[in-house]
């Protein structure tokens, strides 16, 4: 376990040095800002908005501002795994910074876990400060809590986790710029096909629903985002449940335990294939 | 007969040698289980049969190679190579760039797999974790994270080579390659020799018995190579052995016990600097100046001396002439170069 904790922490103060949190820390600062100022402008006029009948306009402002929100926290959470995680294997094998370690007697396997550990270490507090940061400001400007407080937070870190051990998986073959960009594109992919399910519920396309679930699943850090949508307005009902449900960059979908189960074993899938790479890799 | 468990550790500075010879003084027995555990601690686990002595023979060596071949795509990198570095010797390694030198040292530690043939260090599967703990490497190519300080850096390899030399051992190694003074500086605040040695020492954490170093000196200046030099002397005498991969002809003709020579993946030459230098005749100096005798031999120089003496000439000295390593690399790469 030494070395695990080892080598956590050295790609942890690796990470500080490239300046990494600073980055993350700024762009927190900013969207958390103008978070609040939006949640505050928002809930100090909808007294003026009139919406259609069957519409509560202060919990889908709520609960479609902290869509948002989640989403925000998804995207930063995305960024600070990847950039902690895409040049683990090549990307420092390529500068040379790798092989000094690799050689010691500490496994491949070893090294790929702590990294990942050292990752998870970081990305799914700072998901889970984001997320309770972005539901404590809608709630205290808006008065809207969601409908199930902690499960959704878990489900975002739990998706920033699979992107993490998906730029670990990248990183054993690809160098760190075109890891970095296939990451983000099937963060992108993703985000895409959320939307399409979205068009597939407005047009009542039962095809296009199942592409797009289909997708999600494949790359579960969107189901399980979809799945955190649908649990904060799932006592939601009515036209606010159903326009809820379409949600803001992706729809509503719910994805229960088997989700989480998969998740899990997406994650142990990842991490095996991973390894095997490695541990195959001439370095 | 019974099975015989021995157990022997060094004291403090004691070296390999040292202990194995008492261990055969102790067991005088034929050891059946080629595996020793616990290099790095140099603690021996020996099961023996009561049956006849043991030789130091008996001590695998630190590195044995057999049939050794690596292909890179279309690219053969090595074809066949064996060799051997035996305990407490120091081999030098020399090719021209592509020989396969490098491609031959990351397999011995495990960074490279081999497409075919065996690679052992100290008995056991190269690239094993028994093995990664019997050596040490420093990489042709390496960079250490520029914001650590030497001994930050020093550190962090003793925990993952599972060393509990603690302070002691990082001073022992700073001071070792010339860097006590500069224990706190960072890395990117040293010069490219500085990172070199403390790259030196960062392979010599856990005592490892094999030490790999690839073209070591490539960054240093004169005097850099002159402490390297004599680190590696002392590190022989300590009982570590070494395989030198470098280009510096010179060096591997000061240092190294044998020498290999590689070409285009092969073994095109090894042995003994003196082994592998060819006569090049006898060399007499006279009053008329030097005289060389291209086909003559150490055995030839009474008579040549008794000749020039009685044709009245005064000799003051005469000297066998031999070709230097430089001549048999030479010779042997065919003057490639790439």
């Amino acid at each position: 376990m030494t070395a695990v904790w080892t080598i956590a922490g050295y790609g942890l103060r690796e990470a500080l040095r490239r300046k990494v949190f600073l980055v993350v820390c700024l762009l927190t600062i900013a969207f958390l800002a103008l978070y609040w100022m939006g949640t505050r402008y928002a809930f100090h006029h909808i007294g003026n908005v009139a919406p259609p009948e069957g519409i509560d306009p202060r919990t889908f402002a709520g609960a479609f501002l902290f869509g948002m929100a989640m989403f925000g926290t998804l995207f930063l959470g995305v960024v600070l795994a990847i950039f902690l995680t895409l040049g683990v294997v090549r990307g420092d094998a390529e500068r040379a910074l790798l092989q000094p370690l690799v050689v010691r007697p500490v496994g491949r396997s070893t090294l790929l876990v702590a990294r990942f550990l050292g990752a998870a270490a970081v990305c799914a507090p700072y998901v889970l400060i984001l997320y309770f940061a972005g539901m404590l400001v809608t709630g205290l400007e808006g008065s809207w809590w969601p409908d199930r407080i902690v499960m959704p937070g878990l489900e975002l870190a739990g998706g920033v986790l699979i992107v993490a051990a998906l730029s670990l998986l990248g990183s054993v073959f690809l160098s760190s710029i075109a890891n970095g960009i296939a990451v983000f594109m099937i963060f992108g992919a993703g985000l895409v096909a959320g939307l399409l399910g979205n068009i597939g519920h407005v047009l009542n396309s039962h095809g296009l629903v199942h592409a797009a679930k289909i997708a999600a699943w494949a790359i579960p850090f969107e189901a399980l985002y979809q799945d955190a949508l649908r649990s904060i307005t799932e006592k939601t009902s009515g036209l606010t449940g159903f326009l809820l449900r379409l949600g803001p960059f992706g729809g509503a979908e719910q994805g229960g335990v088997a989700l989480r189960l998969w998740a899990v074993a997406y994650l142990g899938i990842v991490g095996v294939v991973a390894i095997a790479g490695f541990l195959r890799r001439d370095l | 007969m019974f099975l015989c468990v021995v157990l022997g550790r060094p004291v403090d500075g004691a070296s390999v040698r040292s202990v194995r010879f008492r261990l055969d003084r102790f067991a005088a027995r034929q050891r059946i289980a080629s595996r020793f555990r616990g290099f790095g601690d140099r603690t021996f686990f020996v099961a023996s049969w009561h049956h006849s002595e043991c030789t130091l023979g008996d001590v695998p060596a630190a590195l044995a190679v057999s049939g050794l071949a690596k292909r890179y795509g279309a690219v053969e990198a090595l074809s066949g190579v064996s060799l051997e570095v035996g305990e407490s010797e120091l081999v030098g390694l020399l090719g021209p760039n592509g020989a396969g030198k490098s491609t031959l040292v990351k397999i011995a530690c495990g960074l490279v797999r081999p497409t075919t043939g065996r690679a052992e260090v100290c008995g056991v599967r190269a690239g094993s974790r028994e093995a990664r703990s019997a050596m040490g490497y420093l990489a042709e190519l390496f960079r250490f994270p520029g914001w650590m300080s030497a001994d930050e850096l020093l550190k962090l390899h003793q925990r993952l080579a599972g060393s509990e030399g603690g302070e002691r051992e990082r001073s022992e190694l700073l001071e070792l390659v010339g860097l006590l003074d500069a224990r706190a500086r960072t890395v990117e605040a040293m010069s490219k020799g500085m990172q070199q040695r403390l790259g030196i020492a960062q392979a010599l954490v856990g005592s490892p018995r094999l030490l790999l170093l690839d073209e070591p000196t490539s960054a240093l200046d004169p005097v850099g190579r002159r402490t390297v030099r004599t680190l590696l002397e002392e590190l022989k005498r300590r009982g570590v052995s070494v395989l030198l991969n470098s280009h510096l002809l010179s060096e591997i003709e000061l240092v190294c016990d044998r020498v290999v020579i590689l070409l285009g993946g092969k073994v095109v030459a090894a042995g003994t600097p003196a082994e592998l230098a060819r006569p090049r005749g006898v060399e007499i100096e006279t009053n008329g100046g030097a005289r060389t005798y291209a086909e003559a031999s150490r055995d030839d120089i009474p008579r040549l001396i008794a000749e020039l003496v009685q044709d009245g000439q005064s000799v003051y000295g005469a000297r066998v002439l031999t070709s230097t390593l430089e001549e048999v690399y030479v010779e042997a790469v065919g003057g490639e170069t790439s």
